[in-house]
Formats: C-alpha cells, sequence, structure tokens
C-alpha cells in the first residue's frame, strides 16, 4: 500500500475533471464507461505485485484522483492485453495504463536504469526484454 | 516454391538462433521460401499505445518498405511479410492498421520518412508464419512428416502476443487451435491446459524476475499436472522465461524439477527428419534431449 493509504478526499467538481479528459485523450478510451465489474481485475495476471486493482485506477481517473499517477500499478502492468479482451464495455484499460504511464514518463521520470543489472545479465537476456522494458518503463 | 518476405527481428539472430535455423529448415522442406531483406530494423517490441505517439510507428513502417522492394525487384512474391518473434509480429500489424487507418499521422509518417525512395503503400500484409503454415494445409505439413513425434505430451503455449489484443491475433482469442493442429499434424499427442493463454510477465522478467518466476512456475505447473512433458512455443521472451528462467523457479520453489520448453519450429525440424544442425536442441535450457532420447526420438 502506499502511502496515500485509505483516508482519500475527493475534489472532484462536474466540469472541472482535467485529469480524466487528458487520459481520455492520451488513451483514446472513455473511462466513464466502466461499471466497475472487476472483470479486468479477475484476469490480470500481476495483480499480486500491484497496490490498487486496475478497476479501481480505473475508477480513480474516473473520480479526477491524480494518485492515480502514484501507484505501484501503472508500473506493473505489462500490457499483455488480458483485461482489454474480458472488458464487457469495450475500454482498452492497457492503453488507459500507457496514458498514465506516459504522464509520468514524459516529466523525464524513469522508472527504471539498466545500471541496476550485471554485465551477465545483460548478456543473457534477450533483447526483446530489453528493448520493450526500456520502451514502457524510462523517458 | 513461394517466396515470402521475412523478417527475423533482433533475437532471432542472438538468443533465439535456434528458432531461426529450424524455421528455415524447416519451411525449405515444405517449399516455402523465406528471404530476408538486405536490411531491416528492430520494430521496437512494443506496440506504441498513446493516441499521440506517430515517432515510434516509424520503425515498424520503414520494415514494410522493405518488403514492397523486394516485391518491385522481383524477389518475392507477394507483398507477405512473415514473422516468428510474437512480439515482432504484434508490434509490425498493429503499426501497419494505424498507417490504414488514421491519415494524419500516414502523411505525418510519409513526411518524416521523406528520403525513402519507395513511398509506403500499406498494403503489406503482416503474417506469422504459423499462419503460413494454416494456409498452405495441415496435410502438406503431414505428408512431411518423417519421425512422428510419438511419446511426446505436447503443451501449446500461446502467451499474449499472438492472441491479443481481438482482430490482430493469428487465432481465436478464447479458444485458439492453430499449435494444436500443428501438434497433431507432427504426430504428437496435444495436452490442453488453463494456462496457455496467461501471460509469462514478459519484459519483467528484467527488474521483477522473482515476480514473472512466479507466474511461468504457475504455467509450467499446470502444464505438467495437465500431463504435458514438453511445452512448445512461438515467442523468444516467453521461451526465456520459461525455459532459462526455471533456475530462477526452482531458487523459489525447490518442489519444481524442470521441463523442457522448445519452439514449435524445432519440433518441426524434428519430425521432419532434419539433422541436429536444423533442430538447433542444444541452445535450449534446460535440454530437451533427455527426454527426446526417452521416447526414442533421438539418439544418445
Amino acid at each position: 500500500m502506499s502511502s496515500f493509504g485509505s483516508k482519500q478526499i475527493l475534489r472532484f467538481k462536474p466540469g472541472e475533471n482535467d485529469f480524466k479528459e487528458r487520459v481520455n485523450e492520451l488513451s483514446g478510451e472513455n473511462v466513464d464507461l466502466c461499471f466497475q465489474c472487476g472483470a479486468c481485475s479477475s484476469g490480470c495476471p500481476m495483480t499480486q505485485e500491484m497496490d490498487y486493482l486496475p478497476s479501481k485506477i480505473i475508477r480513480m481517473v474516473q473520480l479526477g484522483m491524480e494518485e492515480a499517477l502514484e501507484s505501484k500499478t501503472i508500473w506493473t502492468c505489462m500490457t499483455c492485453f488480458n483485461c482489454e479482451v474480458r472488458c464487457p464495455r469495450g475500454i482498452d484499460i492497457a492503453n488507459v495504463m500507457e496514458a498514465l504511464r506516459q504522464l509520468v514518463l514524459r516529466k523525464k521520470h524513469n522508472e527504471v536504469s539498466l545500471d541496476d543489472l550485471s554485465p551477465e545479465e545483460l548478456r543473457e537476456l534477450p533483447q526483446i526484454a530489453i528493448i520493450s522494458n526500456q520502451r514502457k518503463l524510462t523517458a | 516454391m513461394t517466396r515470402y518476405t521475412y523478417y527475423p527481428g533482433c533475437t532471432l539472430k542472438t538468443t533465439a538462433k535456434n528458432f531461426e535455423d529450424s524455421t528455415l529448415a524447416s519451411s525449405e522442406v515444405l517449399g516455402i521460401d523465406l528471404v530476408e531483406p538486405e536490411r531491416w530494423n528492430c520494430c521496437g517490441t512494443v506496440h506504441a499505445l498513446a493516441t499521440d505517439d506517430v515517432m515510434h510507428h516509424l520503425a515498424p513502417i520503414r520494415n514494410m518498405i522493405r518488403v514492397e522492394e523486394l516485391k518491385a525487384d522481383d524477389k518475392v512474391d507477394n507483398k507477405k511479410m512473415v514473422t516468428l518473434c510474437a512480439m515482432c509480429y504484434n508490434t509490425l500489424k498493429r503499426a501497419n492498421n494505424v498507417f490504414n487507418s488514421d491519415s494524419d499521422k500516414k502523411k505525418k509518417i510519409h513526411d518524416i520518412m521523406y528520403r525513402e525512395e519507395l513511398k509506403y503503400s500499406g498494403r503489406v500484409e503482416i503474417t506469422h508464419f504459423l499462419e503460413i503454415l494454416r494456409e498452405e494445409g495441415w496435410d502438406k505439413v503431414k505428408a512431411a512428416v518423417k519421425k512422428p513425434l510419438k511419446g511426446l505430451k505436447i503443451a501449446p503455449y500461446y502467451g499474449c502476443l499472438l492472441l491479443r489484443p481481438r482482430g490482430i491475433g493469428i487465432d481465436d482469442t478464447d479458444n485458439p487451435r492453430i499449435l494444436e493442429d500443428l501438434i497433431e499434424a507432427l504426430g504428437g499427442e496435444v495436452v490442453d491446459f488453463s494456462h496457455k493463454q496467461k501471460c509469462c510477465g514478459s519484459y519483467h522478467t528484467v527488474q521483477m524476475k522473482e515476480a514473472v518466476a512466479d507466474l511461468s512456475h504457475d504455467i509450467l505447473k499446470q502444464a505438467e499436472n495437465a500431463g504435458a512433458n514438453i511445452l512448445v512455443t512461438a515467442c523468444p521472451l516467453c521461451e526465456y522465461n520459461l525455459g532459462p528462467r526455471q533456475s530462477q523457479i526452482q531458487k523459489q520453489y525447490p518442489s519444481f524439477e524442470s521441463i523442457p520448453v522448445v519452439y514449435f519450429t524445432q519440433l518441426m525440424a524434428l519430425a521432419f527428419g532434419l539433422g541436429e544442425e536444423a533442430t538447433a536442441f542444444e541452445a535450449n535450457k534446460p535440454d530437451p534431449m533427455p527426454l527426446l532420447t526417452e521416447v526414442g526420438l533421438m539418439e544418445k
């Protein structure tokens, strides 16, 4: 659990939800279609590594909670598209996760660094692993 | 002989050389001529999902120009681009769809690539080698088999990017058949299992190898419980996470032993009776040879 925990104050006013609009624009999705059925979360293979379930992240975006950008979840998503084929409302949740990552990465944030790896690990890993890792998690 | 443009992608030249070697040898048996362009570049490995991202579509689209060049020089018979790596397949196909459906991005891509002699038409068809096999017909594959894969109980592992998203995948997203059909044509026994479409952990293998080992262990265990003695895959990253990463799995799950993981083309080369250079099993970890000798498909 991250530090903001369970006590959250919503400052959402209708018509002033810039954050949601930005996420919708960047992802090409309409998060308001989500009715919180949880199919995405139940099919996600990485939930044990996440602080918020994918469906919760969608809810946070609906409510304009920029705290979603501080979640571990957006970096744990590996765009396997399991949620996307399950969503009964046709939301491409992986696109929403990408938009959230991009909003952080575009402020010159690097979530990971190859400097943490030993030369042996770098030699052994397939290139596609390293390139996709860097593409998704660094600015 | 039908001549197709073959796009290897970076990993097929290094850690997945056994995937390439076995493909080229077995495609020759079937009269499929895979022509590699003189130059090609990395596809980027993942599709850029942000709506305003044009830059990351350039690398995949540039490769499609290479296909049209080969066609113009009459070195291939069609505008199909054959891929092996599931990540390349997915990235190239999705970039091509973006190019053909978004006229604004198409114009931008053309503008940026003004120095290319050929202007990309959008008409290259991205295919996976498995799709070419299906087109050629399973009977044709069956007719080439000299050593049916008796004794192998094969779990087909698809992973993510061969099947998802819907409309991009090479087969039905929920109920794929293509690897099963191939295994049956090669005379092997198909072992259906619950985790064949579950993600192996993908690129998190770089920084979160413990979490990836959890996922991979789940997949391997499910295949074993279903009765499999070998897994077959079509992606170099899946192969890495399920194969060489078994040493990490053994650290986390001491009761886990090992199960071989091979590329589908290696099984083709084996069933077609090709030599060791074509099957290229020596690069696989864990070593599939003990199993293959035990069931009598390889000699010691």
